[in-house]
């Protein structure tokens, strides 16, 4: 009985610890990301590079979910707001839970899905495939070569995909609100331009995007980088990256609100 | 490319092993290793799977430090001791071939084997596109430069690499594996490239492999590891001469010697039978 416990004992410790020295290794290596990112800029065509396939290529999911997710609001909004018969409020309400909330969450959770996951698994698959090894016996830093002009197309596309998401989920509430309920379209659009503020809101969103955009990029490139270099491994991290890059975002965001809208 | 570079300059060996220890996870995966590669020779490390002969390869390349011991190259200090820079000074006089040629899938041919030109020299378009040429030419690829990976067969990928890895006439060549997966018309086509363009080059080779016959047409000096040792090293004539029971075992492909067919496992009749009968 005693050994079982001291054995489940040893089992949670070594849990924990590994846990901890995984953490420092990400954080480690993050900071390494930051010093060989001279690289991503001096030679920017590897980062528009990546920006294409993170960034342009997410931008078919991207635009259509931000269209219905807007339609949606269009309707839910519509539905509670004539009830107390300020159903011209709509604009304000669309716009407001877009860009300070919707636009930069989903689109980062998309982002994680689409983009996250294919930056792990083609780093891991790189890795497996020992094309990072080779890169290092010829004298190239993979961690400068590889991994930040990835890390940094993430990081330059997310606050773009957000503000993208947020125009058509906006333009999703107007088609919805406008043109099939038929609220009124001058209401929708002053209404809308009178009360979102361009620092409290916009910028806001604009921060929490970068943000998002820091945090999914650095666990796609870091679980790719530190994946087993096998089928399964490659796998686990690809998935391993979706789910704590969507945890973490939605972390980092009531962290954010919670600085970013008090009483405001 | 078959044209001999005269007179090697030195005769300090150009790599130099010492009593190298290399553990993992409290596991001794190389024990006393000592090895010398002369210049301007083919040397390869055989044994079987497991034996730590690519972990000697990568402590050679600096990928890994060693426990205890040293590796130095061409005469500098030991190549744990350098800093990142060093290091990285040192392997653009290294060139690699993995064991399925780790090409970048993601660029052509062409720009496979450009890739450490554009990286480490200030060379024109015009001159890379020269010496990607020349190159693509010694392995006889030169017509499949604008393909892609995933387009070419084992064979062809292993070429490619070997084109890569000359890429900037390195000193130390190091194979993993050349000949593993590969039909016999094609491993005799890379071990003889491997041989010419060691000896066009000028510089020395290192192979490592399980492939006894082909390998020992074409090296000049092996090195047989078991179990992270060596346990015996000559010429091709001495090894295939070798009465030790493990090269014996190893040059012949004999099924049962020093190192057992079966798997270590409880007695045969006792796990059929169990315990009682046995």
């Amino acid at each position: 009985m005693l050994d079982r416990a001291t054995a489940a004992l040893r089992g949670l410790g070594h849990r924990v610890t590994s846990r901890i020295w995984r953490l420092g290794f990400a954080s480690r290596f993050f900071l390494a990301t930051l010093l060989y990112s001279g690289t991503s800029f001096r030679r920017f065509f590897l980062t528009v590079r990546e920006i294409y396939f993170t960034g342009v290529l997410s931008l078919i999911i991207i635009l259509v979910s931000g269209l219905f997710v807007g339609m949606v609001l269009g309707l839910q909004g519509y539905d509670t707001l004539q009830r107390y018969g300020s159903s011209e409020a709509l604009g304000i309400l669309v716009a407001l839970s877009l860009v300070r909330e919707l636009g930069p969450v989903v689109s980062a959770l998309l982002f994680a899905s689409r983009a996250g996951s294919a930056i792990t698994a083609e780093i891991g698959l790189m890795k497996a495939t020992e094309q990072l090894s080779a890169m290092e016996m010829m004298a190239v830093n993979p961690i400068a070569r590889v991994v930040a002009p990835r890390f940094w197309a993430g990081v330059i596309s997310m606050p773009l995909l957000a503000a993208l998401f947020s125009a058509m989920g906006i333009f999703g509430g107007y088609l919805v609100g406008v043109q099939l309920i038929g609220v009124d379209e001058g209401s929708f659009w002053s209404q809308m331009q009178a009360s979102v503020d361009f620092r409290e809101d916009i910028v806001n969103g604009v921060i929490k995007s970068v943000v998002f955009g820091i945090i999914v990029s650095w666990i796609a490139v870091f679980e790719g980088y530190d994946s087993e270099p096998t089928a399964e491994g490659v796998s686990g991290a690809t998935t391993r990256t979706v789910v704590t890059s969507s945890l973490a975002i939605l972390a980092a965001d009531f962290v954010l609100t919670a600085f970013m809208f008090r009483g405001a | 490319m078959h044209m001999k570079i005269p007179a090697v300059v030195s005769n300090e060996p150009l790599v130099k092993i010492s009593d190298l220890n290399f553990t993992y996870d409290q596991r001794p995966v190389l024990t006393g290793i000592n090895m010398t590669i002369p210049r301007g020779k083919v040397v390869a490390i055989m044994g079987q799977s497991g034996c730590g002969k690519t972990t000697t390869l990568r402590l050679i390349g600096g990928q890994l430090r060693p426990s205890q011991g040293e590796v130095r190259f061409d005469g500098k200090e030991a190549m744990h001791e350098l800093d990142a820079d060093g290091l990285y000074a040192t392997r653009r006089r290294m060139g690699m071939l993995f064991q399925f040629g780790a090409l970048f899938t993601d660029i052509s041919v062409f720009d496979n084997v450009a890739f450490q030109m554009r990286e480490h020299t200030n060379l024109s378009e015009e001159m890379i596109r020269d010496l990607v040429l020349l190159k693509l030419n010694a392995v006889g690829l030169r017509g499949a430069q604008k393909l892609m990976p995933s387009e070419l067969s084992g064979g062809m990928a292993r070429r490619v690499a070997l084109a890569r890895a000359i890429a900037l006439d390195p000193l130390l060549m190091m194979y993993d594996e050349p000949f593993t997966g590969l039909d016999p018309i094609t491993m005799g086509v890379i071990g003889q490239l491997i041989r010419k363009l060691n000896d066009a080059l000028g510089g020395s080779s290192i192979i490592v492999t399980h492939d006894v016959q082909e390998s020992l047409q074409i090296v000049d000096y092996i090195y047989f590891m078991a179990d992270g040792k060596v346990v015996a090293e000559g010429t091709p004539d001495e090894i295939r001469a070798s009465d030790k029971a493990y090269v014996h075992q190893f040059v012949w492909g004999e099924m049962d010697g020093p190192v057992p067919f079966q798997y270590p496992s409880a007695p045969y009749r006792e796990q059929i039978y169990g315990a009682a009968h046995a």
